[in-house]
């Protein structure tokens, strides 16, 4: 029985341990914002938060999320208004949307990091995570928009 | 009456993009029933734990599985009046708009609704929007493809607005006692001025519900839109962004068995044997045995495709466990000969033979160029083409090569079904319901009414999920375990077993004479297994001698559509054949383009031109102004451009190319798109930056090669994506205004970006590509 603690919560999963976090996440825990892209670490859209790092959930064994806390895109934000959620809506960057999840998990870890980040930067952080609409230019767009909305919220508080 | 007339379009579309056209008949005089539903609130809940037909069952049923949002069932209405399939209003004020058409991404839940909201004349934020059941008697065609969603609906969604406000002022004209002329409405209210006496949809729903549906509505002039033509967000935006269950894969239902598929491991082969003794005692493992897609002579509709007809099948608890079991499942698979099939459709019945070769991508090519040499399939002749090559005192003659390639959606093939003795519910990501349920009925023996497919939103579809053979799949595996089950393709499995875009090749020439006028016009084209060539678009018409021809290679490699069919290839070759003979006549090649435009308008050449001489040179001028043709904004770029016509639009587009660290990088684009109206501008906008960002990838780096039959690539370390450096800084995206009726929008800005790239990359390296993806797909795949 692997015990995990994701967005806050404590789950008790009957799973193998080897079994990779993204399947528990979907077919155990009932978590689907985190999606099956294609299962060999090349696409990103499995991306969640491990302790604070992006990972890949579909190569990321589950028996090395306990102890510590995963973040899926269900809990990014308390009342899903994380600065990327509002600009990724502000900018209407969705086509197919399928992707979305995990560029924004992706987005996080580098917002966190850094707090303006340059076209170059998001470059680096962004060639992970596919997007086969083609919605890059919206996404990079977007990211720069979460900075700025990042900078006043946080001038706010 | 409506429907009818679209049902031909959208046949005669289908033919002229290749696709086989399917036929869905519409009983017209019930297109625009009003009905009034029985379900009270306690009903509503109650019945919402059932599953079944029914529009409000299948809302319930979604609500039920998380596909709605809590508060949405919380605040179900006490009665939903439906007033034209469309649109349903409660008595408490809520409008819901139902959208017709399957989603991937091209926003038709948000564009198709606009166009209701727009004649009905409601406040847009305050509609509902949802995705509507199957239903093709009352909700049309229903299906996502060939750019068609907006053109094919256009007049009726329109006119489903204007009838239930019609119905709705009726409803209150009858209330008040006022003759209904003296009625206005706005945002959703009536108002009877002289009384000022006003009130909301609401109050007059259940009664407009029984009115009958007005035979000919006046529709708005198109000047006074104020929903069309104003950008509206995507209304599934938030739940995109939260990670709601939107899509296929995230469809669950109590007691679902997760399914995966076994083919064979090369196009030619077939299943010999199998042992699963091992893999059936792995955990969570339910069964594992084969099915059998279609029984000898079984006639295939045109979506009916399918890439082998044996399948072998695991069937376990959770995804992963069956992922684990099928490494130790032990197949042995041999050649499966010629074969035959039996299709069917307008045609008729007719026998195919798919020959049992394991194809190689180097003998394909080595193929391709002796067919090429032999004689060929006339399509269109005008002039005399033979005697002005004859007589040329230069013929420039170009051949252009490209790959199959795969449609790579996001989201892996997969579908949910539960069928029964009695009846079947499917759902999941599909372009076409109606094309998937009568092969569904003959194969599952059910008629079509006991067949339930929903609709979810798709994770990308590219025209791979038009194709019915996944949803057979999971109805066959359903039936045999009698439970219900999700099919899931892994990434290998969906690259390895496609529905591919077809390799194609063209060879272009071009005879001039001595002054380098350009005398006569020559196509080729042909293909494993079709051919692309559309032989009624420019320039033919625009040149006195004129020659098509195509010739084919049939083959067992399964194809089908992708992105604007053979339009993708069409437009690579041709527009950097005219820009090569452009160079070679010593024009710019706009100059070019707008000097045969002319032509074709002032004295067109030939018959079946498909395409308006003026809109397509319109695009060319406005990309040529909005792009400063003549004077790049940096020294650096090298600059191309292309133009097309496809789905009755027209789109052009200028590159700009840099060469950053020994590669090509478009930095910067310039669009110009006439599509008529624009119905929801910023969306129009993303759809035209995501087609010219796949139109860069694919043209760069996308392709898909076969050896002894299988396919080389098996997932996204192999088969190159573009990647976020990879994309443009800007697209700047320019669309035409005018008030013609809209046309497609989904493929017509894709092929011309193929054209766009080859001739930048020209004028960044001297060097002209003929053969695509233009540079190797195995270089600068980033590693993670």
């Amino acid at each position: 029985m692997l015990s995990l603690n994701i967005n806050k919560k404590t789950y008790k999963v009957d799973a193998d341990p080897d079994t990779p976090l993204l399947w528990v996440l979907r077919d155990h825990v009932g978590l689907v914002g985190t999606k099956f892209g294609c299962g060999v670490a090349q696409c990103g859209a499995c991306v969640v938060h491990l302790n604070g790092e992006a990972v890949r959930s579909c190569v990321t064994k589950a028996s090395r999320a306990e102890g510590k806390q995963v973040v899926t895109i269900e809990g990014l934000a308390e009342n899903d208004d994380h600065p990327l959620q509002k600009a990724w809506l502000e900018l209407d960057v969705s086509q197919c949307g399928y992707c979305q999840a995990g560029q924004i998990m992706s987005a996080a870890v580098l917002l966190k990091e850094n707090k303006k980040p340059t076209d170059e930067d998001i470059n680096d952080a962004m060639a992970g995570n596919i997007c086969r609409c083609g919605t890059y230019l919206r996404i990079r767009d977007a990211i720069h928009l979460a900075a700025d909305i990042q900078a006043k919220e946080g001038a706010g508080k | 009456m409506v429907f009818f007339g679209l049902c031909n379009i959208a046949a005669f579309l289908f033919v002229e993009e290749g696709i086989k056209p399917v036929y869905i008949p519409i009983k017209p005089d019930i297109c625009m029933e009003a009905t009034k539903t029985n379900f009270n609130r306690r009903a509503f809940l109650k019945a919402s734990a059932l599953a079944g037909g029914g529009l409000i069952l299948h809302f319930s049923a979604l609500a039920k599985l998380g596909f709605d949002d809590k508060s949405q069932l919380a605040d179900a209405p006490a009665q939903w009046n439906e007033i034209t399939g469309y649109i349903k209003i409660t008595d408490d004020n809520v409008v819901k708009i139902l959208c017709p058409n399957p989603e991937f991404g091209q926003n038709v839940m948000t564009s198709l609704p606009m166009m209701v909201a727009e004649e009905l004349d409601v406040d847009w934020k305050k509609v509902v929007v949802e995705m509507g059941p199957h239903d093709n008697v009352k909700l049309g065609p229903q299906f996502t493809g060939g750019s068609m969603s907006v053109r094919m609906y256009w007049k009726p969604l329109r006119e489903a607005g204007a009838a239930a406000r019609n119905m709705l002022l009726q409803a209150a004209a009858q209330t008040w006692a006022v003759p209904v002329e003296e009625l206005s409405t706005k945002a959703g209210v009536i108002y009877h001025e002289k009384t000022g006496r006003k009130g909301v949809y609401g109050d007059f729903a259940s009664k407009a519900a029984a009115i009958p549906v007005p035979k000919g509505v006046k529709l708005k002039d198109v000047k006074n839109f104020n929903v069309v033509r104003h950008s509206q967000k995507n209304v599934e935006g938030a739940k995109i962004v939260s990670g709601k269950p939107l899509f296929g894969l995230d469809y669950k239902q109590e007691g679902m068995l997760i399914a995966m598929i076994h083919h064979p491991p090369a196009f030619g082969l077939k299943l010999k044997s199998f042992d699963a003794s091992a893999a059936l005692k792995m955990p969570g493992i339910k069964d594992i045995f084969s099915i059998k897609m279609f029984e000898d002579g079984f006639e295939q509709a045109g979506f009916d495709t399918r890439s082998f007809n044996t399948l072998l099948v695991v069937v376990g608890k959770t995804t992963w466990e069956v992922m684990n079991a099928r490494k130790k499942l032990v197949a042995e698979w041999m050649p499966a000969g010629d074969t035959k099939d039996t299709m069917g459709g307008r045609v008729g019945k007719r026998e195919v033979t798919v020959p049992g070769e394991l194809e190689t991508t180097a003998t394909q090519l080595e193929k391709m160029k002796q067919h090429a040499a032999m004689p060929a399939n006339q399509m269109r002749k005008d002039g005399d083409p033979e005697t002005a090559f004859k007589n040329a005192a230069q013929i420039v003659e170009r051949t252009y090569v490209a790959p199959f390639l795969a449609h790579n959606c996001m989201e892996p093939m997969n579908f949910f079904a539960h069928v029964t003795d009695e009846k079947a519910l499917l759902a999941g990501p599909l372009q076409g319901p109606g094309w998937s349920e009568p092969t569904l009925s003959k194969i599952l023996g059910l008629p079509a009414d006991k067949i339930e497919i929903q609709m979810t939103r798709m994770g990308g579809g590219f025209g791979r999920r038009a194709y019915s053979h996944y949803q057979v799949e999971a109805a066959l595996i359903s039936k045999k375990m009698k439970a219900p089950i999700k099919l899931i393709y892994s990434r290998e499995d969906d690259t390895t077993y496609g529905i591919y875009r077809p390799m194609y090749t063209a060879t272009y020439r071009a005879a001039l004479d001595a002054n380098k006028n350009l005398i006569a016009f020559h196509v080729k084209g042909g293909g494993i297994p079709e051919n692309a060539i559309h032989a009624n678009r420019f320039p033919a018409g625009a040149i006195d001698n004129y020659l098509a021809e195509g010739w084919e290679i049939p083959s067992n490699i399964t194809i089908g559509a992708f992105r604007a069919p053979r339009s993708n290839f069409n437009a690579a070759a041709e527009q950097s054949f005219l820009d090569e003979l452009a160079e070679a006549m010593g024009k710019d090649p706009i100059d070019f383009r707008l000097e045969l435009l002319a032509r074709a308008k002032e004295k067109p050449v030939g018959k079946n031109n498909e395409y308006d001489a003026d809109r397509y040179a319109g695009i060319l001028k406005l990309v040529k102004e909005k792009s400063g043709w003549g004077k790049p904004e940096h020294s650096q770029y090298h600059r191309g451009v292309a133009a097309y016509f496809c789905h009755n639009s027209y789109a052009a587009h200028v590159v700009d190319m840099v060469i950053k660290d020994g590669q090509p990088y478009v930095e910067r684009v310039f669009s110009a798109i006439d599509c008529g109206i624009v119905v929801n501008p910023d969306a129009a906008t993303n759809m035209v930056q995501g087609a010219v960002v796949d139109g860069i990838g694919n043209s760069l780096y996308g392709g898909l090669t076969h050896k002894n039959g299988e396919v080389e690539q098996k997932n996204f370390h192999s088969y190159r994506i573009i990647r976020m450096h990879e994309a443009p800084k800007k697209v700047e995206v320019y669309f035409v205004q005018n008030d013609i009726d809209p046309s497609g929008l989904g493929e017509p800005p894709f092929p011309p970006v193929f054209g766009a790239v080859a001739n930048a990359l020209y004028k960044s390296t001297g060097k002209r590509y003929y053969q695509q993806p233009f540079t190797s797909p195995q270089s600068e795949v980033p590693t993670v």
